[in-house]
């Protein structure tokens, strides 16, 4: 790992968009839907990161806490409302081939009119490149995520382990420069997803690519992670502390100091969502205050001064 | 056995039996020149198969519908499209499209008979402009059923706008896009009627209008009841082709 920062966040912060609230929903995760927030209120609220280039890093947070937010908008597929997102010191100003994504459902992400190899193709034929060639690295892809004899197969012949592979391989033969994952192995069982993670973790030190990886997951994000930065909730979510974990590849969960790794970082995430709990608690307090009128603080100031006198 | 009877009652063979038993019965109440029987009906068409007229008939009739329904599919579908993926060109066209759409193709026959004269312009036309309604609605919704997530995808993997347009927006609204040629195709069928009623010497329509003049309802029957057979078996392979070739775009049948 290069000390080199591959993306920078620097003060970020991202408006709750009213008029456009559909652009948070568009990844079948609706978490958004309960978001507790006035228009006004921001997602989050001065985000501050810099990932190297090759690590690892992993985005933790409780569904609704802005960590897919941020993440769309590194992506480049939202707009953030202040601050700076650089990949390599330039600033991203939408969505772009040198950041792959890797998304969370496969059935909407994969393109079901085309066979295994032209889905891992794809990235390849939007810049031009020959056939041959194209048919080639596809295949290098496909072998890597281990769905070699699977090229001529359509995505409904697939099931749902192989479509979130045939995902990774699209994105990888792409050749970005920073992978983007938003929970890819969500929807998968204990069995499958155990066996991607040790994929992704192979093809990683295989391409030596920076990855950026969002779960809710705790110890999944222990498992895989080099860095795992912990979210608090929204409104005013922001990065509350990356912890570096500090143990070799592969890690054996059952270990019983990475374990305990694993409680402390419970503790770190639960800490954060209750202490934004406590603050949006008392802000809605303010604004119901606000709402009642002056009139009322009036009085309120008028009892205090009584009691002062009494 | 058991697996036969349920077949037959699927396939709505008794429907047609009931229906059949319904028209004889009713005709034996009138004329002939008023309600034709099934047996009277079915010597008519004897007599128009043998002639060659009938045959003459479909063919003229099938053809115009083919090219009028062709011609609303070359301009529908590329217009959908279009309308579905750009906003400024949705916020120009569609309000012509919600007014239109609501004038049925025969309020136009005169008018299209004036301008595009007698021939088969006028005819051709007249079925485009009845078929090409629900390809276009249909295409649109299409577009917009399609998921974000596939442009998202598509960006990121560095299509620009006219790449995610032929890529995504394209294929992704196949479905539909099935959906409202088929529609267009029985509009257009139920169209040519009009188109031939006026200013025409073949055709179905034709066949159904002027069979009147020399008291023939039993060739008004057969005209029907070919027009619907047409419908029937047009729909049919149409669907039958798009389940077999474009199983992977999500048509189901």
């Amino acid at each position: 790992m290069s000390e080199k920062t591959k993306i920078s966040i620097e003060h970020v912060s991202k408006r709750y968009d009213v008029g456009n609230k559909a652009l948070l929903f568009t990844k079948g995760n609706y978490a958004h839907d309960n978001f507790v927030g006035h228009e006004t209120d921001y997602v989050l609220k001065d985000v501050n990161l810099a990932i190297k280039e090759g690590e690892f890093h992993i985005f933790l947070g409780a569904s609704g806490c802005g960590k897919t937010t941020l993440l769309n908008i590194v992506a480049g597929f939202l707009d953030k409302t202040s601050g700076s997102v650089q990949l390599d010191g330039k600033e991203i100003k939408g969505p772009g081939a040198e950041r792959g994504v890797v998304f969370q459902n496969a059935d909407l992400a994969i393109f079901p009119w085309l066979t295994v190899q032209k889905n891992v193709e794809y990235g390849l034929k939007m810049k031009g490149i020959k056939k041959e060639e194209r048919r080639k690295t596809a295949l290098d892809a496909i072998t890597l995520v281990g769905l070699k004899g699977h090229e001529k197969k359509y995505p409904d012949e697939l099931s749902g382990g192989m479509k979130q592979r045939v995902q990774i391989a699209r994105s990888i033969a792409a050749n970005p420069e920073v992978l983007i994952m938003d929970e890819p192995f969500g929807a998968l069982d204990a069995q499958t997803r155990r066996t991607l993670q040790d994929e992704l973790i192979s093809i990683w030190k295989k391409t030596g690519k920076t990855i950026l990886f969002v779960t809710h997951d705790i110890s999944e994000a222990v498992y895989l992670g080099e860095n795992i930065s912990i979210f608090s909730v929204a409104p005013d979510a922001t990065i509350v502390e990356t912890i570096p974990v500090p143990y070799l590849y592969p890690r054996d969960v059952n270990n019983k100091r990475i374990g305990d790794f694993v409680k402390s970082t419970t503790e770190k995430l639960e800490k954060a969502i209750s202490a934004s709990r406590k603050e949006h608690e008392r802000r809605g307090q303010v604004r119901a205050f606000k709402e009642r009128g002056e009139e009322e603080i009036v009085t309120e100031e008028k009892r205090d001064k009584d009691s002062v006198a009494v | 056995m058991k697996g036969l009877t349920t077949k037959v009652i699927k396939s709505g063979l008794i429907s047609w039996v009931v229906l059949f038993g319904v028209w004889g019965i009713v005709s034996l109440f009138y004329t002939d020149s008023f309600f034709p029987s099934p047996i009277e009906t079915y010597r008519g068409f004897r007599e128009i198969v043998l002639s060659g007229k009938l045959r003459e008939d479909i063919s003229i009739s099938v053809w115009r519908v083919l090219l009028g329904w062709s011609r609303a599919l070359l301009i529908g579908i590329p217009l959908g499209l279009l309308i579905g993926r750009f906003k400024f060109v949705n916020w120009f066209i569609e309000p012509f499209i919600n007014f239109f759409r609501f004038v049925p193709a025969i309020g136009f026959l005169t008018l299209f008979l004036m301008w595009f004269g007698v021939g088969e312009e006028s005819k051709l036309i007249l079925i485009t402009y009845a078929s090409i309604f629900p390809i276009i609605i249909n295409t649109v919704a299409g577009v917009k059923a399609i998921n974000p997530v596939k442009y998202q995808a598509a960006e990121s993997l560095g299509a620009n706008k006219f790449q995610s347009f032929v890529t995504v927006t394209v294929p992704g609204a196949v479905p539909n896009i099935l959906t409202g040629a088929r529609l267009g195709l029985s509009t257009a069928i139920i169209s040519i009627v009009g188109a031939e009623m006026l200013a025409a010497n073949s055709g179905l329509g034709y066949l159904v209008y002027t069979s009147r003049l020399y008291y023939r309802t039993d060739w008004i029957f057969v005209g029907i009841v070919t027009l619907g057979v047409l419908g029937f078996f047009a729909d049919k392979s149409l669907r039958f082709i798009a389940k077999k070739s474009l199983k992977h775009y999500g048509v189901t049948g």
